[in-house]
């Protein structure tokens, strides 16, 4: 069992609408997460984070939808066939823990670059053990729109220079003493 | 390839998200088991009217706000008597209980026990983070006892209450033990919860990343999967957990025992109630 995320084992699929399938559970899985997570940020008033994370929410759920016109006749219902929901985080989604409350912008852009990053591995091993070649191809497809994921968030990080030592002091700390 | 049938009513976890935006501070591990719980409620397909989340309190206990399912936010110590009252009324819910480890094994400690031997058919979850948060990181029963802060100096010198022996030699019929780091594996173990009948205990392991930040890191680095597969033997599961370091995963007992589920009277009214009280 992973601890945290799983992905060394790369599936296989017996057809293309199954890749699809899972290929929309993971899109879904990562707008989910973005949102909770700029919820969180927003509840603790790092609205600039919050911001952040809403739009990464929002190019999640372009994405998703844009798998979901790919995988048509695997749906019902809005769920992909096959699939359990007590499986292991997708490779896109941000681990809960990895967030703080001071967290500054360029840590939570490090995040979402670290999350396709992460996609594109995945999509990258499908097609390189696919053996039929339509998935091979369709996940090579998906590697590149990851990549181009991972190619936006550079150009994002740009505006943001390095931490500066102590982004995580706070003046009014919640510890009663120390 | 198998096709879920057309009339089946899918449900997703966003079904079991409630309006309410969590307060919990980012990065706390009860994030990750509202999302488990979310995703439990998915995969067993339970419309959320059908299930009714009743907690005491506590950070974790905030949780029936967050969900759409039926809530009650309960009195300290309490859940466990006002679920045991709701099952025993209404059968037909799924009824799961929220915690912590202060407001289930100190306020609430002796509801635990009894709730245990009584074994209605109910699921209790347990967010334990060995600290009591909301109100500023006062050691609880699970805190080790050698865990020096400036509100409790040299540690308590107590040891720590081991809920899941307790819950084994109180009657519990399914013991578990999860972390917060493994979304899927605690989501897994509350459906395990659920479709096992009787009392279902389920220990989390949730850190607080704001009184005790050593957490983390440390449980992610000592959590595993138990090595040794399920038991329904009482006296094996004894043993193991007698010996338990506190960070084996998974389903650790799976008991026999039929739940206590009383047959609701059919000829009781509210007045039959009123007059009980009267004084």
């Amino acid at each position: 069992m992973s601890q945290v995320q799983q992905h060394d084992q790369i599936p296989s699929f017996d057809s293309v609408a199954e890749f699809f399938a899972q290929a929309l559970a993971i899109e879904v899985e990562a707008a989910e997460r973005y949102t909770l997570l700029a919820d969180q940020m927003e509840v603790h008033n790092n609205r600039e984070i919050a911001e952040i994370f809403r739009k990464m929410a929002a190019i999640e759920s372009e994405h998703r939808d844009e798998v979901a016109r790919r995988a048509g006749d695997a749906l019902v219902a809005g769920r992909p066939v096959n699939f359990s929901w007590t499986a292991p985080d997708g490779p896109e989604t941000t681990e809960l823990e990895q967030l703080h409350y001071l967290m500054t912008p360029r840590q939570a852009l490090m995040l979402a670059r670290h999350n396709e990053e992460r996609a594109v591995s995945y999509f990258e091993a499908i097609a390189a053990t696919a053996t039929d070649p339509a998935i091979a191809g369709f996940a090579r497809e998906m590697a590149e729109e990851e990549r181009q994921h991972v190619a936006w968030v550079d150009q994002w990080l740009l505006k943001f220079p390095a931490d500066e030592p102590g982004w995580d002091e706070d003046p009014d700390p919640p510890l009663y003493s120390e | 390839m198998n096709m879920i049938p057309t009339e089946v009513r899918a449900l997703k976890p966003a079904d079991y998200k409630s309006a309410v935006k969590p307060v919990w501070c980012p990065g706390c591990g009860d994030h990750s088991v509202l999302v488990a719980f979310q995703r439990a409620m998915a995969e067993l397909a339970l419309p959320p009217e059908q299930v009714a989340v009743v907690s005491g309190i506590g950070c974790s206990s905030r949780i029936p706000s967050y969900t759409s399912c039926y809530g009650f936010h309960g009195v300290h110590g309490r859940a466990l008597a006002v679920a045991s009252g709701l099952k025993v009324a209404r059968p037909d819910l799924t009824v799961v209980v929220a915690s912590g480890d202060g407001d289930g094994f100190s306020i609430g400690g002796n509801h635990f026990l009894h709730a245990c031997r009584r074994n209605l058919d109910l699921t209790y979850i347990v967010m334990d983070n060995r600290i009591y948060g909301m109100t500023k990181g006062q050691p609880s029963p699970t805190t080790e006892s050698d865990w020096d802060t400036a509100i409790a100096p040299g540690g308590t010198g107590l040891s720590p209450f081991h809920p899941l022996v307790i819950a084994l030699a109180s009657g519990a019929n399914f013991i578990a033990r999860g972390f917060t780091g493994d979304v899927g594996g605690c989501a897994k173990l509350i459906v395990d919860a659920v479709r096992t009948p009787g009392f279902s205990f389920v220990q989390i392991l949730s850190p607080c990343v704001t009184f005790r930040s050593d957490q983390q890191k440390a449980w992610k680095s000592l959590v595993r999967e138990a090595i040794v597969p399920e038991t329904d033997d009482p006296a094996r599961a004894a043993r193991r957990l007698m010996t338990d370091d506190g960070f084996n995963l998974g389903v650790l007992y799976r008991g026999k025992r039929l739940p206590y589920q009383p047959r609701p009277s059919d000829n009781l009214t509210p007045s039959h109630f009123e007059s009980e009280f009267a004084i």
